[in-house]
């Protein structure tokens, strides 16, 4: 599996949004967290976006006040991932208009409806703005 | 307690609310979760699906983003999950993929609502099953559920099939049999012009050839054409890293293959697929010149990028180009060495890796020098991880690229007075590890020993301590070589000792012990107490003395160094001063520290009973006397003369049992009668007494001279002796704390000129770096003794996991059975893991004869060019499956053979795939 979680992490360090593709318990996901808040926000602009932790690398990218924390293999592709978080961000960008911080707060569950149109078994399967969104908005229409 | 009444369900708190409410929450946030939580514990149990609904969601969103368990919910998340309405399944579901997991008692229920989503006209409740699949399969459910998904992946929605080709990947993880009826249909996905069909079937593929790239070589055709054809970057990446791990499996391909990826890296704009092509060809093709030239420029680009992540994958990408071409690394060094002072410290590690990739013999030194440089201006934590890393590299192999000892061990003394340095127990072993083997350093060690010794400044650093109980240790070990061993006894017994822990204050008495018997030999043994004796006489006599006992003779060589003589008047002052320094130690609290301290002023009061009062007194007293003393220094001389090697882990077992030991009795009684006797902390190597061990060991390939002949020490002192080493080995305790008044050593404001700028670096190991300069080596490389059995590398033999490899039979049966190769031994066995027995066989044939209906179907998109070819090769399969059929039924009536055997057969199956030539498509050749 290339990705296995993807986070959203707000400056002070609070989990806004935490998708897992392999089974953690609340306290590995609670450590691992931890971790992984300390380590990368602690980083300035002027250093990379990866961070090597554990067995894996973290590829992450902050807009605005959030942070968006992914984490993959060591043999994924580092940039392909940033561009995978900048396309997770225009696509709720266009979704939401001009999406912040407080969209994803309150449409949490829409939020992973979208990368789970986007991931699937921690592999990208959908890349395309217009296909992620469609089922969604038609999801919103049916219920 | 009672279950919601109407009048909860109305006045039910939404998702919104509750974060609107705990947004307001500026303290009492866990209390107010806690009371939401005891509210959707209550709404849950609602019968009103639409309370249940919103109480599961934001079970979700605590569970999710404030780590609250939702086990306890599972079964309601199946009850909402059986709702007619779809937004009630969408949040059941949501649920189910957030909390469930392998051991979620309840999944065993959720079969049957997959199967009824799965096979819904409704995509949209497809497409969620999927989804959910992905997340939760385990065996059970991709057992029960291969039917379904092997329909979908065929399915006339693009949408639906998309998710379906993704969960095969789980699906074939789980239960590796479903290979056998989905993989044909994974395949024909691979024509399909869809790309988003395309991204996800590749995106299987790569992670399935992650795990056994042999399998997959078959399908290179497909592979190649998706990359020619490709538009998408996404996809291009994804069969770059199928091609990165089949390629060096065959090299027809890889010279089909290298060509297209070279245009790739000269035409694409985007990084991400750059970097991915110079990856590839630097992790794969590594012996394709030209190619590998064309990457390193592109990497030379990325080094050179403002972007940190360039510049950071760069170095990543020389560190893999390390391995085989060192010459890139060398060409690119000015960037690398700057690098180590890049903001980043990120960048500082990966350039430091590299930095180390390029150590050799020649040039270990330089390297080095500047490296301590870089440790002394860095921070503690990359400091620390350069020191780490020299050690590493230096020790790697039992020091195989240091040819000049006596440098490293002033090197390894160098970086322990570096104000940040925390590798005090890696340079500890170290200086052991070495004194043991490699003889030509120990006059050098013992010189290093003695600096870090005498230097009060040093004991005030704790991290330290376990550098100066080696050194403690060595000079005690080795005191022979010692030019001046009073001066080193007073380093010994200086006050300052007091802030060493426990255990290494032991060691540190110790040493004194063997010091003091050293110079009182040297004083009395060789022939009486002549006042000034000049030392290095009495070294030669001491040498002479140790042939003639017996003792190991290669520890003394003829170069002597003892400068200071040893006179009466200076034993009797050591005598002193050992008294003074100890008899405070007598009320340690420490049992080790006190003991010794114990031992060492009773042979001090017998000593000075027996010689030293007397001396200048009667002649006749004093030589009767003197001769006793004389005795008791030279019997216990030879106890700590015997010199110590090291011995392997493995040694053990070359000790042949004896006669009449049964290994195997029942040792139950042990512990109760040594219960409480703690087992020695194990480390890396151990002590051992080679010349006590020699009749019952061979110690063949140990290069130490071993001496003949036992020595006539008396059992007290032997046991003495064993107790002195594993002493050594004690764990060190607390750490006391106490004011350092002394200036710190080695404080980086004092050595400003030691802060060369980084330009002046990077010339001097430019210089280091010239491959053709070879220092002239005054004098060849010592003997360094090794043991093989310790010093090989352990080889890991990497058992593939069970489900793994029947992964990959599976596969392999799919794509090379069909070439009809394969030995019906191996075929047979093939088919077996069928759990559910027959049932479950029943299952099998009918989905086959399903598939053989649509292949027939739509034989057209067959993946192979000619038809008549492929249909021919169908029919065989088609023939070899039934033929397995009947032959799996005869075997599985016939024979009760135990699984794990089978599965054993199967691991072996790689080796009776058939040679390449017949796989390997014409297309290659």
């Amino acid at each position: 599996m290339g990705i296995r979680f993807i986070l959203m992490v707000n400056k002070q360090g609070q989990t806004r949004l935490a998708q897992y593709y392999e089974w953690l318990t609340l306290e590995e996901r609670r450590a691992l967290e931890g971790e992984i808040v300390r380590k990368c926000l602690a980083r300035n602009e002027q250093q990379c976006s990866f961070v090597e932790h554990r067995n894996y690398k973290i590829v992450y990218r902050r807009y605005a006040s959030l942070f968006f924390l992914v984490g993959v293999d060591n043999d994924e592709n580092e940039l392909a991932i940033l561009e995978f978080i900048h396309l997770l961000v225009e696509t709720m960008d266009r979704h939401f208009g001009n999406v912040c911080e407080l969209d994803i707060m309150f449409h949490l569950e829409k939020a992973h409806f979208m990368l789970e149109e986007m991931v699937m078994n921690g592999s990208i399967v959908e890349t395309s703005k217009a296909n992620i969104l469609s089922p969604i908005q038609l999801m919103d229409k049916a219920s | 307690m009672s279950g919601p009444s109407l009048m909860d369900s109305l006045f039910q708190r939404t998702l919104e609310d509750l974060i609107k409410g705990l947004r307001q929450q500026l303290i009492g946030e866990q209390a107010f979760i806690s009371k939401a939580l005891e509210e959707i514990r209550k709404e849950i149990k609602s019968t009103d699906l639409s309370t249940k609904s919103t109480a599961l969601l934001k079970l979700c969103y605590l569970s999710n983003l404030h780590f609250h368990d939702m086990s306890f919910a599972a079964f309601h998340a199946l009850e909402v999950l059986s709702s007619p309405r779809f937004s009630h399944k969408k949040i059941a579901y949501h649920a189910i993929s957030l909390s469930f997991h392998d051991s979620t008692p309840v999944l065993l229920l959720i079969t049957n609502h997959l199967r009824k989503d799965l096979t819904s006209t409704n995509e949209f409740e497809v497409s969620l099953s999927l989804q959910c699949l992905s997340r939760i399969a385990n065996v059970d459910l991709a057992r029960d559920l291969t039917p379904e998904v092997f329909t979908l992946l065929s399915s006339n929605k693009l949408y639906v099939r998309k998710r379906a080709v993704a969960v095969v990947l789980r699906v074939f993880e789980k239960y590796p049999d479903s290979v056998r009826v989905c993989f044909k249909r994974l395949v024909e996905n691979l024509e399909n012009y869809d790309p988003q069909i395309l991204s996800a079937v590749v995106g299987v593929f790569s992670e399935l050839a992650c795990k056994d790239p042999r399998s997959y070589l078959p399908l290179a055709p497909e592979f190649y054409k998706i990359l020619v054809d490709s538009k998408s970057n996404w996809i291009s990446i994804k069969v770059l890293k199928i091609f990165a791990k089949i390629a060096p499996l065959e090299p027809r391909l890889a010279n089909r293959v290298v060509e297209p990826i070279c245009d790739l890296m000269r035409k694409t704009g985007a990084k991400s697929l750059l970097f991915e092509c110079v990856r590839t060809v630097v992790t794969s093709f590594s012996e394709y010149e030209s190619a590998v030239r064309l990457a390193v420029e592109k990497i030379r680009e990325f080094l050179v990028d403002e972007d940190p992540n360039l510049k950071y994958l760069g170095l990543h990408a020389l560190s893999i180009v390390a391995s085989k071409h060192l010459w890139v690394v060398s060409e690119n060094k000015e960037v690398v060495i700057k690098s180590l002072s890049d903001p980043d410290p990120n960048i500082k590690i990966e350039s430091l890796r590299l930095v180390m990739a390029m150590v050799s013999e020649h040039n270990v030194a330089e390297i080095s020098k500047v490296l301590v440089n870089y440790a002394l201006k860095s921070d503690p934590l990359f400091c620390n991880e350069i020191l780490g890393s020299i050690l590493s590299t230096c020790s790697r192999n039992v020091y195989e690229i240091i040819v000049d000892f006596d440098w490293y061990v002033s090197l390894l003394s160098e970086m322990s007075r570096i104000p940040h340095c925390q590798m005090g127990e890696e340079i500890e072993n170290q200086f052991i590890d070495i004194g043991l083997r490699v003889k030509d350093v120990r006059p050098e060690l013992v010189r290093v020993a003695r600096d870090l010794l005498i230097d009060p400044a040093l004991l005030g650093n704790s991290f330290l301590h376990r550098v100066l109980s080696a050194a403690a240790w060595v000079s005690g070990e080795y005191v022979e070589f010692s030019r001046n061993p009073l001066e080193l006894m007073e380093a010994l017994l200086q006050p300052r000792t007091s802030l060493l822990p426990p255990s290494i204050m032991a060691i540190y008495i110790q040493s004194a012990f063997k010091l003091l018997v050293f110079c009182l030999h040297t004083c009395f043994v060789r022939g009486g107490s002549t006042a000034g004796v000049s030392a290095s006489a009495s070294y030669e006599s001491f040498d002479d003395l140790s042939i003639e006992n017996g003792a190991d003779s290669t520890v003394a060589h003829g170069q002597t160094c003892t400068s200071a003589p040893i006179t009466n008047e200076s034993i009797v002052n050591l005598l002193k001063l050992v008294e003074l320094a100890l008899s405070p130690l007598l009320g340690s609290h420490d049992v080790e520290v006190q003991e010794r301290a114990r031992n060492l002023l009773g042979f001090v009061d017998l000593i000075k009973l027996e010689a030293l009062n007397s001396s200048g007194q009667e002649e006749n007293e004093s030589e009767r006397k003197g001769v006793e003393a004389t005795k008791i220094i030279r019997l216990v001389h030879d106890a700590f003369s015997k010199e110590l090697g090291p011995v392997s882990l493995t040694a053990q077992g070359k000790v042949p049992v004896p006669d009449g030991l049964t290994l195997n009795e029942n040792l139950g009684d042990l512990e109760t009668i040594c219960g409480d006797i703690e087992l020695p902390s194990s480390n890396t190597f151990s002590f051992g007494y080679p010349s006590e061990e020699k009749d019952v060991l061979s110690f063949s390939n140990l290069q130490i001279k071993e001496d003949s002949g036992q020595s006539n020490e008396s059992t007290s002192l032997l046991a003495e002796h064993r107790k002195r080493h594993g002493l050594y080995y004690l764990p060190s305790g607390k750490s006391e704390v106490i004011s350092n008044d002394y200036p710190p050593a080695n404080d980086p404001a004092l050595q400003g000129d030691n802060n060369d700028n980084a330009s002046d670096l990077v010339k001097l190991t430019a210089e280091s770096l010239v491959p053709k300069r070879k220092p002239n080596h005054s004098k060849p490389r010592p003997v360094v003794v090794k043991l093989d059995e310790v010093d090989e590398k352990p080889v890991a033999v990497k058992q593939l996991e069970s489900r793994d490899d029947s992964l990959s039979g599976a596969v392999r049966d799919i794509l090379f059975g069909s070439e009809d190769i394969l030995p019906t031994s191996s075929r047979s066995n093939l088919p077996n893991s069928n759990r559910k027995g027959k049932k479950k066989q029943h299952m099998i044939t009918q989905v086959e004869s399903k598939e053989n209906v649509v292949d027939d179907g739509n034989s057209s998109s067959r993946r192979r060019k000619d038809h008549s070819h492929g249909k021919e090769r169908r029919h065989r399969k088609k023939n070899a499956e039934e033929r397995n059929e009947t032959d799996r039924k005869e075997k599985e009536s016939s024979s009760n053979h135990p699984r794990r055997h089978k599965s054993r057969q199967r691991a072996e199956e790689p080796l009776k795939v058939p040679p390449q030539t017949s796989v390997i498509p014409d297309f290659l050749l």
